[in-house]
């Protein structure tokens, strides 16, 4: 295997037990480069997210080999899990934002999951991120006070902000106009450019199209294009 | 509060931001809790009223070992022993001192026309030594014929007549014939033994009891020299002594012996014994259900952070959090309605219940840990999840 920091190896995955038993997707072979924008298409029920999420070690991988950033992922150790998921940046379809804390709270979780440091430094990181993504005059709202695409934003935030190796996103820019779509968009790409971060995001959007390095599309649990 | 509580943490204390994002959630929560406590408080307060109860004839008294008849099961019940065996005690090394106790209950009708039942203490008054310092001060007075100290507490008495009492008034009533004259109070306590306590000289006791003689008292108390081990003493007053019938007891031994009788052989101790149990039962469910309720209001929350890599020490440290702020708060109105009731019960009952501090630190101890245990029960269900899941 090569050292992409995404390698999929005869990857299936199956819900439920005994009758119920589904597959959901089915031998699924990828190498992700580094520092590159992948888009995961597809209709919906075609395993776009379950492979996502596989890859960002919320699920437990059932059968087949997953390997990221060089760990195997396959019956792997729930404290090698916990490690992994830190060094990557998740991004919910749903902006699971917690209510009860303040936008610059929220953002700084993603922070104090590395520990917790110097709290004024973490808080300038955290407002500088917000800030990037137009977000300097709601610092302090409690998502309840917040539209639907600023909640998408901070939930970006939140996983920008510890510098992760590699973002995962589901449907990122599903609640942004067209214009904070672009931005989000942007920076994930300027990320890759300046630091090797790797995106996969799964859409719907034809506008980030033609921003993709590379364009997979699944159907039925399978890779039916892959330019 | 939740900048100091970061400083504290070293972290966002989340656990709080949680609790008190809702108000009505963290009030109900609250609540819970606090029933929980009033609950334990209250089963424990009847049940502390029953021991004290039990003891507030020690606790008038003063010495170190006592001589009883084999039949009885506590102080105030059982049969007479000889007068001799305190002659014979007296002979024994490391007595210093002896004497004989009379007990015996006497009925009293109340002006309103009921009765209350007064547990008399017949005592040789030229021995002061042998009754509690704020007893012994005014023992010299009951040497005049038919006079004796009245419990302040005598469930029943007009509060004017107690009160006249303790402004050196007197306060004559009538007993199974005899005339007698309270001349003073003491504070003892009624309880369950009996509606009110009584002490009086032993000639005094003779002439209302006549049935009893001097030859024949219930007990007998005796003093040890000091730095003798009344162990031994009572060792050697068991080789010393006939052993028919009679009983020798360390002061100390003989008033534990009477807790565990009262609370694992006589009903009400059983009963009372259950009420904790259902009380710390009950007040468990509470609140587990309370911190289970609120993991699983936050499941998703979790869940996400899960995602991002946080472990279970991580949910641990805020469901910990939340059982420290909940017992706190649930503990301060539990505690002071707990003060209340159990002021009512006194007014009502006359019993003995009442507050000590061991009891609130083990109570607020208890509340703790199973807020502490509910919660981390209640995230289990966290750590053997996969996040995907719970979104």
């Amino acid at each position: 295997m090569g050292d992409a920091p995404i390698i999929t190896r005869g990857l299936n995955h199956f819900f439920g037990t005994g009758d119920a038993r589904k597959q959901a997707i089915f031998d699924i072979n990828l190498e992700i480069e580094r520092g590159s924008l992948t888009i995961l298409m597809g209709p919906s029920g075609s395993g776009k997210t379950t492979l996502l999420t596989l890859i960002g070690c919320l699920r437990e991988v059932n059968d087949g080999e997953v390997r990221v950033l060089g760990h195997e992922l396959n019956n792997a150790k729930e404290a090698m899990l916990v490690g992994l998921r830190r060094r990557l940046g998740f991004i919910f379809q749903a902006h699971n934002l917690h209510e009860s804390l303040t936008a610059t709270q929220n953002v700084l979780m993603g922070l104090e999951v590395h520990g917790s440091g110097n709290a004024l430094k973490q808080r300038a990181a955290a407002h500088h991120v917000l800030d990037l993504l137009g977000l300097a005059d709601r610092r302090d709202y409690l998502p309840g006070s917040l539209s639907g695409g600023q909640k998408q934003r901070v939930a970006v935030a939140r996983a920008l902000v510890s510098n992760p190796e590699i973002i995962l996103a589901d449907e990122p820019t599903a609640a942004l106009d067209k214009e904070s779509g672009h931005t989000v968009v942007q920076i994930l790409k300027a990320l890759g450019k300046a630091r090797g971060t790797t995106t996969v995001m799964v859409t719907h959007d034809p506008r980030i199209l033609k921003m993709a390095d590379r364009i997979i599309t699944l159907e039925d649990g399978r890779i039916v294009s892959d330019t | 509060m939740s900048h100091l509580l970061t400083l504290l943490f070293g972290r966002l204390p989340i656990g709080w931001l949680q609790l008190t994002h809702s108000r009505g959630r963290f009030f109900a929560a609250v609540a819970g809790v606090a029933f929980a406590n009033l609950l334990v408080f209250m089963q424990l307060g009847i049940m502390g009223a029953l021991n004290s109860s039990t003891m507030a004839p020690y606790a008038i008294l003063n010495a170190d070992i006592i001589l009883s008849s084999q039949d009885g099961n506590t102080l105030t019940d059982g049969g007479h022993i000889p007068r001799a065996r305190m002659f014979q005690a007296l002979g024994v090394a490391g007595v210093t001192d002896a004497t004989p106790l009379f007990i015996g209950n006497l009925p009293f009708t109340l002006e309103d026309g009921s009765s209350v039942s007064l547990l008399s203490f017949g005592i040789d008054v030229a021995k002061p030594s042998f009754t509690s310092p704020n007893i012994a001060a005014s023992l010299d007075k009951l040497t005049l014929e038919s006079t004796v100290l009245l419990d302040e507490g005598t469930r029943g008495m007009p509060a004017t007549v107690i009160s006249e009492l303790m402004n050196g008034g007197r306060f004559s009533f009538e007993t199974g014939g005899n005339t007698l004259t309270a001349i003073g109070t003491m504070d003892a306590g009624g309880g369950f033994l009996a509606d009110g306590m009584m002490i009086m000289s032993d000639q005094t006791f003779l002439r209302v009891f006549p049935s009893r003689t001097s030859g024949a008292p219930n007990h007998i108390l005796i003093r040890t020299a000091d730095g003798v081990s009344k162990d031994a003493v009572v060792a050697r007053l068991t080789g010393a002594l006939p052993s028919g019938n009679l009983r020798i007891q360390t002061m100390t031994g003989s008033a534990s012996n009477d807790l565990v009788y009262m609370a694992t052989e006589r009903p009400t101790g059983i009963i009372f014994g259950f009420g904790v149990f259902m009380g710390i039962l009950v007040g468990l469910v509470i609140v587990y259900q309370v911190l289970s309720t609120d993991v699983a209001d936050h499941l998703r929350e979790y869940a996400t952070f899960k995602a991002m890599g946080y472990g279970q020490p991580f949910f641990l440290g805020i469901v910990f959090e939340e059982a420290i702020i909940l017992a706190v708060f649930g503990f301060i109105p539990g505690f002071f309605v707990s003060l209340l009731l159990y002021a009512g019960l006194v007014s009502f009952t006359g019993l003995p219940v009442a507050m000590d501090a061991s009891r609130a630190i083990l109570v607020f101890l208890g509340t703790l840990a199973a807020c502490s245990l509910s919660g981390a029960i209640a995230t289990r269900r966290l750590a053997n999840a996969d996040p995907a899941d719970l979104f």
